[in-house]
Formats: C-alpha cells, sequence, structure tokens
C-alpha cells in the first residue's frame, strides 16, 4: 500500500491537505512553511513547482510562483526540498505541476527523480486525461500516483474515464474558474461529490476556495474524504515574509483550527 | 486514449479540467457549422457587404523593379478593421452565436485582434472584454479608444510581464471562471485544439483567394510566399491552400535585436518544443522550463509560442522559417510605402524586408506573393517617435 493510500485507510475522518509552493519565498523558508505545516497535522502535503504561467491559478498563487522564481527555484530545488523533508517526515508529498516543467525536464526522467526523491503523487494542472496516456503509464512505472482533476463542468461520461486512472485520491474542483479564496462552498461542490462518488470508490478530496474550518465542516458533513488548502496557506507565506518564525506560528494554529471540526 | 487535434507530435489539448467540456462543445458545434450550407452563406455574406472581401492581389511595378522579381501583395490591409484579423473573428462570432454564448472575451497585443473582436461585437450585438497586457494598453493607447468607441470593454492585465502572454493568461482564467455563457476567441493558430483548426480554416480564405487570383493573372502558382509568423494565424491562412503544391513558403519571425541578443520572438527559429497556453509546440524558454520575455518592435509578433501546424512543417521541412531583425523591418516599412504608397503594418513588413533581404535569389520572372497581413497606420506614430520626428 502506498503512503497516500493508507493515509485514507487509517483515518476516520477526513484528511486534511495543505498546498504550499516549493521554494516560496526562497528554498529555507519553504521547507520550513512545509514541516510547519505537518506539525500542525496536515496528512497530505501538496508541493507546488512554480511556473512563469500559471493559468489556472489566482493572483494569491501567482505571485507565490513569482516569489519562488525570483528566489532562484528550479526543479533541481523542488526536489532537493523534497530530499530534505523526506529525513524528517514520512507524510505522503504530492507534487502540483504545469505540464511544461515535466515535459521540459523529459518524462521518464522527471517521473525516476520524482520517485528517487520521495514523492508520493504528481497532478498536473493543465493535464486532461485525453492527453495522460504518457504520463499515466510512467507515473505507474515509477509507483507514482497520477493524481487527476475533476470539476463541475466535467461530464459524466468523463468522470468514467478519469476514475478508471485514478490512483491516491481524486481532486475535485469546488468552484468554477482558478484557485483563491472565497466566501462559501457552493451548492455546485456537494453535488460534484455526490455525482463522482457514484462512481468510484477512491478517496474524494474537494479543493479551490477552501479556506476557513466552516468551509471544512461543510465538506465533510457532505462526506467528502478530504479538504484541500492553498490560497490560504499561501497567503500566510505570503504575508510573513522576513520573518519565519511568525509564519510557523501562523501555519500551525491555522492547521489545527481548519482540522478541528473535520 | 483517443487525442484529439494533432499536428504530428505537436498541438492537443493541454488545458485544465475545467475548460474541457467547453473544447469538446467547441468541436462539435464547428463540425457541424462546417456542413452548415446556412451557415457558409451568412460567413461570405459577411465577408464581402461587411468585411470588404474578396481582397486585392496587387502587381507592385515598383518593388519589382527594385527589387528583381515580379511582386505580389495580398491585401489583407484593406480588410475592414485593417487586418486579417476580421477573418476569423468573423466566423468564431458567428459560431459562438449559433452556440447560444452571451458574451465574448479575447486577448490582444497590439491590439488589431482586439480591435477585431470589438468589431464583430458591435455588428452581431454581444458584449466583448478584451484582455490587454498593461504595457500594450500604453504602447497602443489608440487601439484602446477604438475598442472601447466601439463598445468593448479593455482590461489592463497586470499580472506576469504584462504583455499578450499573460493577456492570454487572464483570458484563460476568465473563460474557467465563465465558461457556460462565454466563448472566447482566440485570435491565433494557437491554443488547445479545436482553436489551431478552427483559425486556420477561416483564415484560409486569404490563401483561396491568392490562389485564384494569381492563376487568373500569371496562369500559373507563384514561386514563393511569403508571411510573417507571430502566432502564425495570416502565414497559415495564406500557406494552407498551397502546401500540397510545389510552391515555396517562407515564414518570418521577429528577429528583434538579434537572436544571438535574446530580445527577439523568433519562436521556430530558437525554441524548443514546450507547452504553453493549451498546445505543445515551439517555445521560448530557459533552460528550467520556464517561458521567457520577448521582444519585437512589432508588438503583433512579441509572443513566446507558435501555432503546432507551424511546428510541424517546420520539422517536416516543408515550410522555411526565418527571422529578420528590427532595423530591416523599418527599411521595408519605408521602402513599401515610398514605392507603392502602401504603408505596411510593422508584422507584414517582416515579410517585405526578407523579400528585401534576398531579392538576389530571385530571377525577373519568378513571383513573389507576399501577404500583407495589415496596414502600418497604427504604427506610425511608434515609427515616427523612434525618428524622432515626433
Amino acid at each position: 500500500m502506498g503512503r497516500i493510500e493508507t493515509v485514507f485507510a487509517n483515518l476516520d475522518r477526513p484528511a486534511f491537505i495543505g498546498f504550499t509552493v516549493a521554494g516560496d519565498p526562497d528554498r529555507e523558508t519553504s521547507i520550513r512553511a512545509a514541516l510547519a505545516l505537518i506539525e500542525g497535522g496536515t496528512d497530505i502535503l501538496e508541493l507546488g513547482i512554480p511556473f512563469s504561467d500559471p493559468v489556472a491559478d489566482g493572483p494569491t498563487i501567482q505571485k507565490a510562483d513569482e516569489r519562488a522564481i525570483a528566489a532562484g527555484t528550479t526543479v533541481d530545488t523542488v526536489f532537493e526540498i523534497v530530499r530534505t523533508l523526506r529525513k524528517k517526515t514520512g507524510v505522503p508529498v504530492v507534487f502540483l505541476a504545469y505540464y511544461n516543467m515535466i515535459y521540459h525536464r523529459g518524462i521518464d526522467r522527471f517521473y525516476r527523480e520524482a520517485r528517487d526523491a520521495g514523492v508520493d503523487g504528481i497532478l498536473i494542472a493543465d493535464m486532461p486525461v485525453e492527453e495522460s496516456d504518457d504520463v499515466f503509464e510512467t507515473a505507474l512505472h515509477y509507483g507514482i500516483d497520477p493524481i487527476f482533476l475533476i470539476t463541475q463542468t466535467t461530464s459524466d461520461d468523463r468522470i468514467r474515464k478519469i476514475a478508471a486512472r485514478a490512483h491516491g485520491y481524486l481532486y475535485l474542483v469546488a468552484v468554477l474558474g482558478v484557485t483563491g479564496v472565497r466566501d462559501t462552498v457552493s451548492a455546485g461542490a456537494i453535488d460534484l461529490l455526490q455525482r463522482v462518488r457514484k462512481q468510484t470508490k477512491v478517496p474524494l478530496a474537494l479543493g479551490f476556495g477552501i479556506s476557513t474550518p466552516d468551509h471544512a465542516k461543510i465538506c465533510s458533513d457532505a462526506g467528502a474524504d478530504g479538504v484541500i488548502v492553498g490560497s490560504a496557506i499561501v497567503d500566510i507565506v505570503g504575508r510573513n515574509v522576513g520573518d519565519p518564525a511568525a509564519m510557523e506560528r501562523e501555519l500551525k494554529s491555522y492547521v489545527a483550527r481548519m482540522k478541528k471540526d473535520l | 486514449m483517443e487525442r484529439k487535434g494533432r499536428y504530428g507530435k505537436y498541438g492537443g489539448q493541454y488545458v485544465s479540467e475545467t475548460l474541457m467540456g467547453a473544447l469538446i462543445e467547441l468541436q462539435t458545434a464547428y463540425e457541424r457549422i462546417k456542413k452548415d450550407r446556412n451557415f457558409a452563406r451568412e460567413l461570405t455574406s459577411l465577408q464581402g457587404e461587411y468585411a470588404g472581401r474578396e481582397t486585392p492581389l496587387t502587381f507592385c511595378p515598383n518593388a519589382s523593379r527594385e527589387l528583381g522579381c515580379r511582386i505580389y501583395l495580398k491585401r489583407e490591409d484593406l480588410v475592414h478593421g485593417g487586418s486579417h484579423k476580421l477573418n476569423n473573428t468573423l466566423g468564431q462570432a458567428l459560431l459562438a452565436k449559433r452556440m447560444g454564448k452571451k458574451r465574448l472575451i479575447a486577448e490582444t497585443g497590439a491590439g488589431q485582434h482586439g480591435v477585431a473582436t470589438a468589431i464583430v461585437g458591435a455588428a452581431l450585438g454581444l458584449p466583448v472584454e478584451v484582455y490587454m497586457g498593461e504595457v500594450d494598453t500604453k504602447r497602443q493607447a489608440l487601439n484602446v479608444y477604438r475598442m472601447e468607441l466601439m463598445g468593448a470593454r479593455v482590461i489592463p492585465v497586470k499580472s506576469g510581464t504584462r504583455t499578450l502572454k499573460d493577456a492570454i493568461n487572464e483570458a484563460l482564467r476568465d473563460w474557467v471562471a465563465n465558461v457556460r455563457d462565454t466563448h472566447y476567441l482566440i485570435g491565433s493558430v494557437v491554443g488547445p485544439h479545436p482553436f489551431p483548426l478552427m483559425v486556420r480554416d477561416f483564415q484560409s480564405v486569404i490563401g483561396r483567394e491568392a490562389r485564384r487570383q494569381v492563376m487568373k493573372k500569371e496562369d500559373r502558382l507563384p514561386d514563393t510566399i511569403v508571411a510573417c509568423v507571430g502566432g502564425g494565424s495570416n502565414a497559415m491562412g495564406i500557406f494552407y491552400p498551397f502546401v500540397k503544391d510545389d510552391v515555396e513558403l517562407i515564414g518570418v519571425e521577429a528577429g528583434g535585436e538579434g537572436i544571438d541578443t535574446g530580445k527577439h520572438s523568433a519562436t521556430l527559429c530558437a525554441g524548443e518544443a514546450g507547452v504553453l497556453h493549451g498546445t505543445l509546440s515551439y517555445l521560448l524558454q530557459d533552460a528550467n522550463g520556464q517561458v521567457l520575455p520577448t521582444h519585437s518592435i512589432s508588438a503583433g509578433l512579441d509572443y513566446p509560442g507558435v501555432g503546432p501546424e507551424h511546428s510541424m512543417l517546420k520539422d517536416s521541412g516543408r515550410v522555411t522559417y526565418t527571422a529578420v531583425n528590427d532595423p530591416d523591418v523599418l527599411g521595408a516599412f519605408r521602402f513599401l510605402s515610398r514605392n507603392e504608397g502602401i504603408i505596411p503594418a510593422l508584422e507584414s513588413a517582416h515579410a517585405v524586408a526578407w523579400v528585401m533581404k534576398n531579392a538576389d535569389r530571385f530571377d525577373r520572372d519568378d513571383i513573389v506573393v507576399i501577404n500583407l497581413s495589415g496596414r502600418g497606420d497604427k504604427d506610425v506614430a511608434e515609427v515616427a517617435a523612434l525618428e524622432g520626428r515626433i
């Protein structure tokens, strides 16, 4: 059983999945941010690989990508960060990447290096299932979970195709739109959860727009197996540039608060 | 799994999952209207009565004498709005209307595609919002005014490099959020399938007309066809109907200050395969796979990507892609103005500049067709400023 599967199998409540951009605002601070998230109780860590053109992301994560790139973060840096984390934690690590970062390095090489560093899953934001043959085979070959997105505009027919390739968990997009904090969890998100549930036993995690304990509770009550928080965490990192100790404190207490009602 | 919209290894649909439904819907709708005679009739009628097609194939006696070959210009500068862009926006806007879409969004660099989208929005009664890099809104302030005059809303983009690439990013983000009632009217043969195919088809009217016209005037096909390439829509439009013929096809990219300076937009000459804006194609990127900033004297060519079909045509060797630098482009801008009384867009002046630089290759009877994709009125202020005249 892989690390991600084990997490979901052993929990009797939804998993808290926390996202941060690797290398934001720099290599060392982003390692501290990741460790603070884990100490606070994060069950699965998602690491964004910074890209110059993150079209699926709103302003908060765009700025984090810019900070990370300006600090000199490359794919090599991201692998170093994972290797460092692996010495200290067994929490599953999932990459969130745009395809060019993988294609440019070479698909086989990227997945091999990811496995060697200790990455458990990879989600490619601009990779619909129709284009995923190569990365899917390669991911399985290296024992990495290929993680896919499902959104409110995904047809039942396509949910079936995606579910057939799902490993680790399915990332259900709670909003129509890009990443970023929203006021509420839409009814559409709950409908989506129920629609996908009919088609698969793979754990379902809701993400995009989730930032408060109330949001997390709504997802939990609706039967989500996980809640994913990105922009709210990235915002904490961004607000505390220059004061990593304050960042760590705030991240730990934020995760603890989010997990209380899960 | 079945992959759509491939040109050799290039093309595809590398988009957020949210957009897949819309792309499939668009694909289906486009296949349907392709066979629909009423759609063809409506489009042809608008192209004639509204856009001013067909455009002439103008013989240039003075430039021909100067350069020692028979030079023709395909006059897309005479299309309503001042460039070939309307060929595509008319087609896509009619399609969007058939699909019941209530709103059009577009990206623009120099402003020509934004203007062409504003035109169809006003003519067909669809609200238009245009994303334009903040840098470009300042460089092309008059085009911002033109768009607003025709009722479009121009949204300055302040993310990333604040140019065309970022305008496309922002338009894609808008589309993800409003995909159910909005059509994203992409302005070039770029983006995910079916855009490269659809835009090429709507622009192919250029090549079909040119073919008929040159046969009538010369009773034979041309020896060489030359077009500028940014995203590559005017070039695909004129090349496509000649791809199977024994006609030399030359695509001219923006060499900017020179390819070795790094300040250029010559994607096919200096890039390598990569994925941006939904398509796998040549891409200007750094050693780490980050997309590079670009430079060109012509905002319309200032783009780090290129249409996937061009990438295939480059690899197969069917089309020769090359680049000319800013000073040669300015020379061509003046040459055509002076010799023929036709002020070319700086984009199109790249094609003219290539012919001027390569005039030695041609014999007196060789027929060279240059796609004059747009008129240069939009550029005169910038060139005058460069000359220190205003």
